[in-house]
């Protein structure tokens, strides 16, 4: 009798050995913003990731998260303590660009995958890119593109452009010039967290411009809708997704409607994944995803699917299982480009009100199968 | 660049400047009477900024989330003064510092947990909707009504100083506290007002300038730096020097925004004229605190000669 519970008990190690080899437990280090006037990007984004670590109920990941309060000397730290002291085998998390910047190329030198859920600032996209970073959103200068060519298509002539001075509003000022064909009636740089635009918007009245163009994400788009509303002015705004994502349209209000925003995602978008994604999640905190959320939920989809083929300590492996992107993605059909960062359709929104409540619809496409155009100085 | 836009601009700077004076009214107080460095006068900002869009946003009235704007931030201010802030004016700056900074920790995870991570929505109130013609320029009314607010209250600030007993026994303490303490004066009391005053400051500081901003946690600390860096230009004690000072840094800094970027475009190209007139905009009133402090160490209106 012995004899056999032994046998039995070597047979189920034998077995567990084996699929162990194919579950093994994936150590993800999420650093986020999760406090300060950024903090609804980060909690969206914190909560989408799980939500998809909840519905596939992965027993594989141990998920490790910390506050960054969207400073960048704190991110490096807690990188650093992330990979040394928890042993982590991929950072993800991060929401601003300028943080990006200090933590992602120390880590992905140290042999850590880092997957982006949001920022891609153009520095890591082109020459400076890596065989350990993958951008499950997009390159920075994307969505702005699509609101520069959807500028055109609204026959805009003479577009006032606006961004925070931060490597994702150079970008996207970049990003929309690139595009657009008419003529710039000003730019101007603004401060990251500016809270009051009243010298930006005197200087759009004065500038005769028809049309604006702005990137100003979390509350610094708050604030800019607020005074816009009660500035006099009256002038269509094309934006992309960021300034007129879910997480602010409560606060900014009627204010809002009617803008045109390009983005690779939308809650009413049509499939199957995402109709389960966008229920799912108002289950879960009784809210409407933004497009943070979406990109928390692909990025753990697509490290669940890579985990279920290949073991994370050989990196090799677990590149080749991430880049084949066997996960369905919320925002329909993905793949990626030679730099790691996705190739997709950009879509256009328009601000509007359903049942009372203000969130995004789709309208349009700006681009089928869109690449940014830094992959080409990219070598892999 | 037409004169109508250097207007707007420069009431723009007032406007910015008068918000600014609220925010530092209270804190110079604070320092001027109970000689205590107080980093969480933004975290009482943010309750008042708070309060307002939670009560207007229930009753739908602008004025009732005002009232309870300030309320809050008073009554908030009284209880941090009596439970915390009371067992600090003997310890050295340090330790103040410490204790405050670790009340702004608290009080942003409390207002977190009660309100969410999320922005909430408050809007201008209807009677100030829109726009108003001055002269050449158009100009928000409700911006125009933040000018008014400051003012009014610059000068009932003033009159509650200069003109009653209380104002009596605020330079008092400033000057003297032990001797005012032993001519009777109920200096705890005192001191428990004054904190309520600066709070409630802030309060009405954070709850009109909410209706144009994000209402969101951490919402005080940019404007927190502001008013410190008023009050050492204006003279720490000093209201008149926080005026002046929030003043001068309301205009320069709206005017360096508006103007660097034009005089660097004169020689550069736009996008780079853009960033650098930016980035050297952003610097400009932290140069201006360094030149002041430079000839005047003790700020422009030292308020203990």
């Amino acid at each position: 009798m012995k004899v056999f519970q032994h046998a039995v008990f070597a047979a189920t190690l034998a077995a567990g050995a084996a699929t162990m080899a194919q579950a093994d437990t994936v150590s993800v280090g999420m650093i986020t913003t999760l406090s300060g006037g950024g903090a609804g990007l980060g909690v969206d984004m914190r909560d989408g990731f799980q939500l998809a670590l909840d519905m596939a109920d992965a027993q594989n990941i141990r998920l490790v998260i910390e506050d960054d309060a969207q400073r960048p000397e704190l991110a490096v730290q807690i990188a650093e303590r992330m990979i040394q002291s928890e042993r982590v085998d991929i950072l993800t998390g991060i929401i601003w660009s300028n943080l990006a910047m200090a933590v992602v190329p120390s880590a992905v030198a140290q042999d850590i995958l880092y997957l982006s859920p949001n920022a891609g600032p153009s520095a890591l996209a082109g020459a400076n890119c890596h065989p350990n970073y993958f951008n499950v959103a997009w390159q920075n200068d994307m969505l702005h593109e699509g609101a520069g060519a959807y500028a055109n298509e609204l026959r805009y002539q003479n577009t006032f452009i606006m961004a925070p001075n931060y490597p994702a509003g150079t970008d996207a000022l970049n990003g929309f010039k690139r595009y657009y064909e008419g003529e710039l009636a000003g730019e101007l740089f603004t401060q990251v967290g500016q809270t009051d635009y009243a010298a930006e918007l005197a200087q759009i009245r004065a500038s005769g411009a028809d049309s604006i163009f702005i990137f100003l994400p979390g509350g610094m788009g708050i604030s800019f809708m607020r005074q816009y509303e009660q500035s006099g002015l009256d002038l269509p705004i094309v934006s992309a997704a960021f300034t007129f994502s879910q997480d602010i349209l409560p606060a900014v209000g009627s204010a809002a409607l009617g803008v045109f925003n390009a983005s690779q995602w939308s809650p009413d978008l049509d499939n199957a994944a995402n109709q389960e994604f966008v229920a799912a999640f108002r289950a879960e905190f009784g809210r409407i995803p933004s497009l943070y959320a979406s990109q928390g939920f692909d990025t753990a989809n697509l490290i669940l699917s890579a985990a279920a083929k290949a073991d994370v300590s050989d990196r090799a492996a677990f590149r080749d299982a991430l880049l084949e992107a066997d996960f369905d993605s919320v925002r329909g059909d993905f793949a990626w480009g030679p730099n790691q960062h996705p190739i997709q359709r950009v879509y256009i929104r328009e601000v509007v009100e359903v049942d009372g409540e203000i969130t995004n619809r789709i309208v349009g496409t700006a681009f089928e199968a869109h690449a940014d155009v830094h992959g080409e100085n990219c070598n892999m | 660049m037409t004169l109508a836009l250097v207007l707007e601009q420069l009431l723009n700077g007032v406007q910015f400047g008068l918000m600014l004076f609220l925010m530092s009214a209270g804190l110079t107080l604070v320092f001027g009477v109970m000689g205590l460095i107080n980093l969480a006068h933004g975290s009482l900002y943010m309750i008042g900024a708070f309060l307002c869009a939670a009560v207007a946003g229930a009753t739908g009235n602008f004025w009732l989330g005002l009232l309870a704007g300030i309320a809050a931030a008073a009554a908030a201010g009284a209880l941090i003064e009596v439970v915390v802030i009371r067992r600090l004016y003997d310890r050295d700056h340090l330790d103040q510092v410490l204790a405050t900074f670790a009340l702004i920790l608290i009080l942003s995870e409390g207002v977190r947990m009660i309100f969410g991570p999320f922005p909430l929505y408050l809007n201008v109130p209807d009677l100030f909707r829109g726009t108003v013609r001055l002269g050449i320029v158009d100009y928000s009314l409700y911006r125009l009504a933040l000018i008014g607010f400051g003012l009014a209250v610059a000068l009932g600030l003033w009159l509650l100083i200069a003109k009653t007993r209380l104002g009596i026994r605020i330079r008092a303490g400033e000057s003297d506290r032990e001797m005012i303490a032993a001519l009777g004066v109920n200096i705890r009391a005192l001191y428990t007002v004054v904190f309520a005053l600066g709070a409630a400051l802030a309060g009405l500081a954070g709850a009109l300038v909410g209706a144009i901003q994000s209402v969101q946690v951490g919402m005080g600390e940019p404007v927190l730096i502001l008013a410190f860096v008023v009050i050492v230009i204006g003279g720490i004690g000093s209201i008149k020097g926080a005026m002046v000072g929030a003043l001068l840094v309301g205009v320069i800094d709206t005017m360096g925004r508006f103007l660097l970027p034009r005089a660097f475009a004169l020689f550069l190209d736009t996008s780079q004229a853009m960033g650098v007139g930016a980035a050297l905009a952003s610097m400009l009133i932290y140069l201006l605190m360094a030149l002041i402090l430079i000839f005047r160490p003790k700020g422009l209106f030292p308020a203990h000669g």
